[in-house]
């Protein structure tokens, strides 16, 4: 595997604070490796958005980040921890090393202004030397990477369509070069065959690029195919990471092997799509042990007691860990 | 400063499906109160009472007649008049106290008559369009050119003994068009939002539709242009006073300045004679206002949890909440340099 470019450690995200706060995200270990794809599946509620916006710190009020860390490994320089950055560091990581494509991200741009005004305006705040013509020259470049021709520049966004837009969002994510772009549900809006469209193309300028990607999503049967590594998010705790491919032959966790039956197999023999019963946990009242056993149809004795811890499962597989039970890991990842 | 529970609902998605443990009966109760929680809307409201309370009572506890000459004669401000006199010996505390029902029932009735008549007009031109649109449009045009000083001069003149109730009324006959028109304008762009097109294809009347549906997006704006109006009809009635229009038989804030202007107090340097009368428009203003600043943020909970801002750490640290930069609450520790011992 290769360099960690972001690590997430120990990160508790809440709402509020004092004994009024509610913990969205518990204690999340989490790694980015550079150039990789990482999914991050849950319910709704399960607090993958809030993991992603906790930890470039956009969380709007209420949302405090409680605790942990989130160390950043530029390519060159020492590490930083994005929680220590004052404002203005803040300011000028974002976007050059860190981007971020929203959630419904094709109503992100200002319908007022033309899309080059939008795309050259992040480039010029970065890069206040480059000429005119330069940052020009790199917007056309951007369009054209995402598939978009380079003429519909000056479009206004209401001229172009929901999925040239949301690929306009993804070219201003990419405008710096970023070595991390988070990418939050960012086609949940648009019909299958443009989901297929902007995310083989996402592939491939990552291919090119290099980039990594932080990818949140509800829909595992995309991840499945898109990521090289899965993790899955239930009451804002990691209960499980993996391989995608792994993670989808033989998922150890039950919620995970729930979410990989809601959802049909192109090939291969029929199967029951079972789902998952009963509904996500209140954050305000978790249940004691592990959060899932009031839903889980293979809880046990010690489930609903002790919290299982996350770590690698005793018996093979060493690329994944689980936190479950079932599969009590031989040795807890070290704090 | 702890973030209420109930701020925190509006944030946690998906919460009718969630279970609900618990609800906790001081909630209602907190809620209910919560307008005067607001320092701005409290400070505003007592201020206001304090006024409405002398508005009611002011004739029975003023000290003196406000009428009545004594042979203390243009005193400064002491222990027997707290306001000192006027260069007939009257008591200006005393006509304060008794000016200030004049003020608040003309400022009120204005107020309500001015507020009622705009959202009459305004949301129904906004909502109905087409040519009804078209003649209210008309209307209130026609409204806001009309100078209302002038015009209230012309009536109170035909009329002799003008009472503060006819004052109130034409200044609030006069005083809509501005607000019928920030309304329509809003109703234009609330008419076709999707839950008034819904309320509209389920068959609701019309009337339904318009109190229910688009009646509650305006608060804020009817709240403002009310506490506007009332501040621009005790304006009016303290300017007509001053220029001696209205009768100057009886006592409002207006009438004595006429007569701290008439006498020359300024040159007499008998300050107290004007700034009593002043500070008390000022500070009915500032209530006003500050009423105006709590409504806005009672009614839009964008702006009410913008209010609080700085929270404390369990340690004792402050951190500033703020969009874009979430404060991080826990003392960050140093990143580990070499990168072996990073990876796991």
């Amino acid at each position: 595997m290769s360099d960690p470019v972001l690590e997430i450690r120990g990160l508790r995200v809440d709402y509020g604070h004092g004994d009024a706060a509610v913990h969205a995200v518990r204690d999340v270990d989490l790694t980015l490796h550079r150039g990789e794809v990482l999914g991050l599946a849950g319910e709704s509620g399960s607090g993958k958005s809030t993991l992603a916006y906790g930890l470039t710190r956009l969380l709007p009020p209420p949302g405090v980040v409680a605790g942990g860390q989130v160390i950043y490994h530029p390519v060159d320089g020492p590490p930083v921890d994005v929680l220590a950055l004052s404002p203005a560091q803040l300011r000028a990581f974002r976007w050059a090393e860190t981007s971020i494509v929203f959630q419904g991200a094709m109503n992100s741009l200002n319908p007022v202004h033309r899309v080059s005004t939008q795309l050259l305006d992040v480039i010029k705040a970065h890069e206040p030397k480059s000429t005119a013509a330069a940052r020009r020259a790199r917007a056309r470049d951007l369009l054209r990477l995402v598939g978009i021709a380079a003429d519909r520049l000056d479009s206004y966004p209401h001229q172009l369509s929901g999925g040239m837009r949301q690929r306009v969002m993804i070219a201003m994510a990419l405008a710096l070069e970023p070595q991390v772009v988070i990418m939050d549900e960012p086609t949940t809006a648009l019909d299958v065959v443009m989901q297929r469209q902007i995310l083989g193309q996402l592939a491939e300028l990552r291919e090119r690029l290099g980039f990594a990607v932080l990818f949140i999503t509800h829909d595992l049967s995309l991840l499945v195919e898109f990521s090289d590594r899965i993790a899955i998010m239930y009451g804002g705790r990691i209960v499980e990471e993996a391989p995608a491919a792994q993670l989808y032959r033989r998922a150890l966790h039950p919620y995970t092997d729930g979410l990989l039956h809601s959802f049909p197999a192109l090939r291969g023999p029929r199967r029951e799509l079972t789902g998952i019963p009963g509904s996500p946990p209140d954050l305000r009242a978790m249940p004691d042990g592990c959060a899932f056993h009031p839903r889980c149809p293979k809880a046990f004795g010690p489930c609903d007691k002790e919290l299982p811890p996350l770590g690698p499962p005793g018996d093979e597989d060493p690329g994944r860990t689980v936190a479950c039970w079932l599969h009590p890991a031989a040795a807890p990842l070290p704090r | 400063m702890a973030i209420s529970p109930s701020s925190i609902e509006q944030v946690i998605p998906g919460q009718g499906a969630m279970a609900q443990p618990s609800a906790a009966p001081g909630r209602a109760k907190r809620r209910r109160f919560r307008f005067l929680a607001n320092a701005k809307a409290a400070t505003g409201v007592v201020i206001l009472a304090v006024y409405g309370l002398f508005a009611i009572i002011g004739q029975w506890v003023a000290p003196y007649d406000p009428d009545a000459r004594s042979s203390d004669v243009l005193q400064a401000p002491s222990a027997r008049h707290w306001f000192g006199t006027t260069h007939l010996g009257q008591d200006i505390f005393s006509q304060i106290l008794v000016g200030a029902r004049s003020v608040m029932v003309v400022g009120l009735i204005a107020g309500v008559l001015a507020t009622i008549l705009s959202i009459l007009i305004g949301v129904t031109a906004g909502y109905l369009g087409g040519a009804a649109d078209e003649g209210l449009s008309a209307l209130s045009n026609v409204f806001l050119v009309i100078p209302a000083l002038p015009l209230i001069i012309i009536v109170t003149s035909i009329v002799d003994q003008a009472s503060d109730t006819l004052v109130a009324l034409i200044i609030g006959c006069t005083s809509w068009a501005w607000g019928a028109r920030v309304l329509r304008a809003q109703t234009l762009s609330l008419r076709r939002r999707d839950y008034v097109e819904a309320a509209r294809a389920t068959g609701e009347r019309t009337g339904r539709i318009i109190l229910f549906e688009i009646l509650p997006n305006l608060t804020a704006i009817i709240a403002s242009g009310f506490v506007g109006t009332v501040i621009f009809a005790v304006m009016s009635e303290i300017t007509l006073a001053f220029i001696g229009i209205s009768s100057i038989s009886s006592w409002n804030w207006g009438t004595i300045l006429f007569w701290a202007q008439g006498q020359q107090a300024l040159a007499q340097g008998a300050w107290w004679w004007f700034v009593p009368a002043g500070l008390a428009i000022a500070l009915l203003g500032t209530a006003l206002a500050l009423i105006n600043f709590g409504i806005d943020e009672f009614v839009s909970p964008r702006l009410r949890s913008a209010g609080r801002t700085r929270i404390r750490t369990a340690d004792g640290r402050t951190a500033r909440m703020r969009v874009g930069f979430t404060p991080v609450l826990a003392p960050t520790r140093p990143v580990p340099a070499p990168r072996e011992e990073v990876a796991p």
